[in-house]
């Protein structure tokens, strides 16, 4: 088109405005221009769900009043994968290995809470050994979730050295994982019953050399960022939480211990061999991001403490119950002997079958309590299986805590709350 | 299994004498399995039991932690709504039940005396189609607000029993195939 005179180049202009308002303006992303005086608006900012400071696929659609925060409101769901419907429809057995995909970062931890919730709801009690199996795991998870929380969280608030270190540290782990299960990241180690195999000959000596210096590398975090000015700045009295309120919404885990209240179930309702390990609960009264940074800083050392009195304590026997009814036979008697075949044909068919009742068990996860309410009906499927993710409720604490803050706040909010969404979203 | 009798015997002793003297044993209806107590309440007294149990000094149950629903697709009422407490000061777990009708699936919503209910209470409505009366903001959780049956037009509940495992043909958007 040729523009030759004012008036068609006002048309085009016209135009151009048009579309490019006709962008601006769609449910997503809007302003809202109120009034004539043009800084007294609010602009509608969508986060997400691709935002590499939402931990996946959070999305959170905030009101701004300049820079300052007047709303926020996260929407869930862009990982849901109906966990719960699939687990009425697939055996215990089957529903194993989804439980890796709840909280990615600390899958063994979430093997152990399910394999002893469908054990609590069955009454098998598992021997020593694989107990004491359950227990190294369930902390080295937590560790490995521990230093992907502080360098995601790190990194958000610009401190991206502290990402790659903890990544080196938590790949020895995953070096560990692999010898002991043969993946990396989805383990599926455990087993009703049991674990599905002994530790390797090598993964004590691995797990010693860990510990061995894990604590200066930890050192060497806290150096790095404990006396920060510019990390400190960022997360120091932000998203500020009181204990009180922390209990109101629900809170577990670090975030619940970052405002000042000792609530661990390791210590409030023992299982495994938590009863009989020497650690502490550690609580910070800051309640804002820095607290629950400090939280998983010496929960580490805490799980260190723990793993330290494990190995001095190695009990012998086997790893897998022997409970006919419930429990899979090893692959060698399967091969050799006639009843332990037919145990496992109809273990795989009709699966372990717990009598009808409902109970509920949880263990205290990396991001707080990992619960799950089982309502048999003596079939080999979960009537109804809940599954109380510790990120889902953490996650409600978002709102209130973004609400006044600064935008760039909002990234150390969600860091420090460090939701998982695979088991936010179930 | 030592400790978990052990432990049902704290919490008996700790809920179930103060309960009965302020509310009458036949309105309480307790269950144990596994070690767990369970309180099941008629829909009215609702509130009534959760307020007491979340203030009264011996009992206070100050952290909710989940609220789930049963669907049991056979009975008339059909929805049974779990709340499950702990109490931090005194170490006690307790779950609380009250049974909802599938023609009327309403139930008094807890918000006002636990905030973390807001979120659960949507998730059940979003899975089972219980209503919260008085929830401040009860909108699905994880699907789509317009998740509908295309042919009927009638919302879907995933989490009923009467929900296919593979989904309703149509009733989700999906992108179109090049």
């Amino acid at each position: 088109m040729n523009i030759n005179s004012t008036a068609t180049l006002e048309r085009v202009t016209d135009i151009r405005q048009r579309k490019i308002l006709s962008r601006i303006i769609d449910k997503d992303t809007m302003i809202s221009v109120e009034g004539r005086d043009p800084l007294d608006n609010t602009m509608i900012l969508n986060m997400g769900p691709q935002h590499p400071a939402t931990h996946g696929v959070l999305r959170v659609l905030l009101r701004l009043d300049g820079e300052t925060v007047e709303k926020c409101v996260p929407e869930l769901g862009y990982l849901h994968r109906g966990y719960e419907k699939l687990a009425e429809n697939i055996t215990y057995h089957e529903f194993l290995p989804h439980t890796d995909r709840l909280d990615y970062l600390s899958p063994l931890a979430n093997n152990v809470g399910y394999a002893l919730a469908v054990e609590h709801a069955a009454g098998i009690e598992i021997p020593r050994r694989a107990m004491w199996i359950r227990t190294m795991i369930a902390e080295l998870a937590r560790i490995s979730s521990h230093l992907m929380a502080m360098g995601a969280m790190a990194m958000d608030v610009g401190a991206v050295t502290m990402l790659l270190w903890t990544f080196r540290e938590r790949e020895k782990l995953y070096d560990i994982f692999e010898r002991m299960c043969g993946a990396r990241f989805t383990t599926s180690y455990t087993r009703v019953g049991g674990v599905a195999n002994d530790f390797p000959p090598e993964i004590i000596p691995m797990i010693r050399a860990f510990i061995e210096e894990f604590p200066k590398h930890l050192r060497d975090f806290e150096g790095l960022i404990n006396r920060n000015r510019i990390f400190i700045d960022r997360v120091s009295g932000v998203g500020y939480f009181s204990a009180e309120d922390a209990i109101r919404y629900g809170l577990t885990g670090p975030c619940l211990r970052g405002s000042g209240v000792a609530h661990d179930l390791r210590r409030d309702e023992p299982y495994l061999f938590y009863d009989e390990l020497d650690f502490d609960v550690i609580t910070y009264t800051g309640g804002d991001c820095l607290a629950r940074y400090m939280v998983r800083g010496d929960e580490m050392k805490e799980s260190l403490k723990i793993v330290r009195q494990l190995l001095e304590k190695i009990p012998d026997g086997p790893v897998m119950a022997n409970d006919a009814k419930h429990v899979m036979p090893g692959k060698t008697e399967i091969y050799t002997k006639m009843e332990e075949l037919i145990s496992d044909f109809m273990l795989i068919n009709y699966g372990t079958m717990p009598e009808p009742g409902e109970s509920y068990f949880a263990i205290e996860g990396s991001k707080g309590e990992l619960g799950f309410y089982i309502v048999a009906d003596g079939t080999g499927h979960a009537y109804r299986m809940k599954i109380k993710s510790p990120s889902f409720c953490n996650l409600q604490a978002l709102t209130p805590m973004c609400e006044g803050a600064m935008i760039s706040d909002v990234v150390a909010i969600i860091g420090a709350i460090d939701p998982v969404m695979g088991e936010a979203d179930k | 299994m030592k400790h978990l009798s052990e432990r049902l015997e704290r919490v008996k002793a700790a809920v179930l004498p103060r309960l009965n003297e302020a509310f009458g044993a036949d309105q309480l209806d307790a269950f144990e399995n596994r070690g767990e107590l369970s309180l099941r309440v008629p829909r009215e007294r609702l509130i009534e039991l959760m307020s007491m149990l979340r203030d009264d000094p011996s009992l206070r149950f100050n952290l909710l932690k989940d609220v789930c629903v049963v669907d049991w697709f056979r009975r008339n009422d059909r929805f049974e709504v779990v709340y499950n407490l702990w109490s931090i000061p005194h170490n006690l777990r307790l779950r609380v039940k009250c049974f909802v009708e599938e023609k009327n699936p309403h139930v008094e919503s807890v918000v006002g005396l636990w905030e973390s209910a807001n979120w659960y209470e949507r998730e059940a409505y979003d899975m089972h189609g219980v209503i919260f009366d008085g929830h401040p903001d009860l909108r699905r959780m994880y699907l789509p607000e317009d998740f509908v049956d295309p042919s009927t037009g009638e919302p879907l509940y995933p989490l009923r029993k009467e929900f296919p495992m593979m989904g309703v043909p149509g009733s989700m958007p999906m992108p179109e195939r090049n």
